[in-house]
């Protein structure tokens, strides 16, 4: 137990000051390194209450594919954050007073929270599985397929979309582009590659 | 498990998905020349989609554990779409050939968002609700965007792009509150819990997530205040786009702002019935005023839909059955009239380019007499005058709303018509009595001009018939309140 409550006091904090530095970093390349880190602490929460899936989720999408996707479109583009920060203390007030207004409201409800009564018949029939039974990959895997299987295919049609998409607005043919034609190399017969001249000896060609 | 007969209400949608990805391969490997036949097979398809969609209707059915119904409704405002998309692909095929745009991608991704529009009007749980909003949207910020080497129309998609997501943003947090302090995603359940509460009413949590709900589905209509993207992304995407942009999407967007607050949020009337009657006010009264200082004719299409979307949502108001056939007549005749002005639009073309200022309609009368008659009879149903089909939209309407004692609202709801009514027959004296200006290209196809024709009949001679709209609307809505 005590070696659980530590993990998490150590993942909590590690956490929180990556966050912080995430958006205190002078260099957006060392924000993004931080992001990577804060991931990564937030995997190690989720482990630590027994959501295994989620965790690797979050390490395999969101460190494999956005962090590393973020920290090229960094690098890249060359975007100057230092100017787009200007102007920060300016909106700082009017920022600040929408933030502390949104924050009264969230806590209003939170304070509100009651679950109707009614609310427990009216849940969908999905018995949560005991977890000391069943991975929660195993029971995630179990109604992805069935009971969701529309919203999955639903979600996969979005993602071909947004494919398509992508393609539509940026591919452009460039003329000029030398491609490998590989039937045009297999199909090309010495004869038409190569010629075969009589050279008389003693004279040039 | 699955069986193929729980998978029958679905029928159309699987029919359409797997078209989409068929046309998508064909139009890959044949290449963009196929831009023509791609595009015929799409709205073939539709078709097809329809005939399905109505052999397949019976009565309410639900799929997918609830996830997915079917009913009179769905299926009413289904065939406004698939006639709204298949018209739209059709309107772009000499468009998109002219402006050097043609290619294949254009029909699959109107396919791909009638297939979200699909998925939105027969959303009966948060989460389906969600992702066919977002597929319909993905699609649509894509066609904005389309005319990619202009300016103004990557302009368009990308504003459309950013405050659709934010719009997504807001509806999702909306839900998730719903969810938190409901328990349920599902309508069913949702209608179930509502009804079970009796007198202590809903907690605050359930009033703010259908708030932002409702800020969510509010963009997606363009009722004001979430209209600011409307005139710019009317203005920069191309024409057919934009005509599918007035109709489709706005009727998808109304079925599911109807489905939600009508179905489980039924019961909460009292919560949200204030907040539906200010945005009607604020629509009405911002696309009549904000109208009469623009001279680019699609900028002005864009403020007369921001004002019929604020019409439409006066029957939402009303929140009776009455107020839902208002509603269904008055998508089905919007369709219709802005199809048909679209079609007008298309023609201004002048040595090749288009031309899209309202000027340069002048003495339209004189030089092409059958098109300035077609698209005065538009202006004049748009601005509600009898004996069009415009008003007998309006008409339903608004008795909905008196029957409900909405008295307030009609008449703020026909003091603006009457404002509004100054900018559609603006257009009609610019192009009656205005010095002739030089004439369009007259290379209207034929495949426009037997829509343009169609339409026209449709407005003119509606009154004839009323009972063919009107009673398929009342059945629909008679079911949608009674499930």
């Amino acid at each position: 137990m005590i070696i659980q409550a530590l993990s998490f006091y150590l993942f909590a904090f590690v956490a929180i000051a990556a966050a912080v530095m995430v958006i205190s970093a002078r260099n957006p390349v060392h924000s993004v390194l931080f992001l990577i880190l804060a991931f990564f602490n937030a995997a190690g929460l989720f482990v630590l209450i027994g959501a295994e899936f989620i965790a690797m989720i979050l390490i395999v999408v969101y460190v494999g594919a956005v962090a590393v996707l973020f920290l090229f479109v960094v690098m890249m583009l060359d975007i100057s954050f230092s100017e787009l920060r200007q102007g920060f203390l300016q909106y700082l007030p009017i920022g600040g007073l929408v933030g502390i207004v949104l924050l009264a409201e969230l806590l209003m409800i939170g304070g509100s929270w009651v679950i109707a009564p009614v609310a427990e018949g009216a849940v969908r029939g999905f018995p949560a599985p005991p977890i000391d039974q069943v991975t929660n990959t195993h029971a995630i895997g179990k109604i992805l397929y069935t009971d969701f299987i529309y919203l999955f295919q639903g979600a996969g049609m979005v993602l071909l979309v947004a494919m398509i998409g992508a393609i539509v607005l940026t591919l452009r043919s460039r003329p000029g582009v030398r491609k490998q034609k590989i039937s045009d190399q297999i199909n090309r017969r010495p004869e038409d590659a190569i010629e075969i001249k009589k050279v008389q000896s003693g004279s040039g060609i | 498990m699955l069986s193929m007969s729980q998978l029958t209400p679905a029928l159309p949608e699987i029919v359409l998905a797997c078209t989409c990805m068929a046309l998508l391969m064909l139009g890959v490997f044949r290449g963009d020349s196929s831009t023509r036949s791609v595009s015929w097979i799409a709205v073939l398809a539709l078709v097809v989609v329809g005939v399905v969609l109505t052999s397949v209707q019976s009565g309410r059915m639900v799929a997918f554990g609830g996830q997915f119904v079917v009913d009179d409704f769905a299926h009413f405002m289904k065939w406004l779409i698939i006639i709204g998309s298949s018209l739209a692909i059709i309107m772009s095929i000499n468009f998109n050939e002219q402006e050097s745009i043609a290619r294949f991608e254009y029909p699959v991704l109107i396919l791909f968002a009638t297939l979200g529009m699909f998925m939105m009007v027969s959303a009966n749980d948060l989460i389906s609700l969600y992702v066919g909003l977002e597929l319909q949207s993905l699609a649509l910020y894509v066609v904005a965007a389309f005319r990619r080497d202009s300016l103004k129309s990557s302009e368009a998609g990308l504003k459309y792009f950013v405050l659709g997501a934010l719009s997504s943003g807001m509806l999702l947090y909306g839900c998730s509150l719903i969810y938190g302090f409901a328990g349920t995603t599902s309508f069913d359940g949702l209608a179930t819990l509502f009804k079970g509460l009796g007198g202590t009413g809903p907690s605050v949590g359930l009033v703010v997530g259908l708030v932002f709900l409702i800020a969510g589905l509010a963009f997606k209509v363009s009722a004001v205040p979430f209209h600011m993207w409307t005139p710019d992304v009317y203005e920069g995407a191309p024409t057919p786009v934009t005509a599918f942009f007035a109709v489709a999407p706005k009727i998808a967007a109304i079925a599911l702002f109807v489905r939600v607050l009508v179905g489980p949020f039924g019961v909460l009337i009292a919560e949200w019935q204030q907040v539906i009657v200010l945005i009607s006010i604020a629509s009405m009264v911002l696309g009549a005023l904000a109208a009469i200082w623009q001279d680019n004719i699609k900028r002005l299409l864009a403020y007369s839909s921001i004002g019929h979307m604020g019409y439409a949502l006066i029957g939402l108001a009303a929140g009776t059955e009455a107020g839902v056939r208002g509603i269904l007549v008055y998508m089905a005749i919007y369709l219709a009239m802005n199809v048909g002005t679209f079609c007008c639009v298309l023609a201004m073309r002048r040595t090749g380019r288009m031309v899209e200022g309202i000027s340069d309609l002048a003495g339209l009368a004189r030089n092409q007499p059958m098109l300035a008659l077609a698209l005065a009879i538009f202006m004049f149903s748009m601005a509600g005058i009898p004996p069009l089909a415009g008003f007998f939209g309006k008409l339903y309407i608004f008795l909905a709303a008196i029957e409900s004692g909405l008295y307030t609202l009609a008449i703020i709801g026909v003091l603006a018509s009457v404002i509004g009514s100054y900018y559609y027959l603006r257009i009609i004296k610019i192009m009656y009595f205005d010095e002739p200006a030089e004439a369009f290209d007259r290379t209207m196809s034929r495949e426009v001009k037997i829509i343009l024709v169609g339409t026209t009949l449709f407005v003119t001679f509606f009154i004839v018939r009323p009972d063919i709209v009107v009673g398929g609307a009342g059945t629909a809505a008679r079911m949608l309140l009674a499930g």
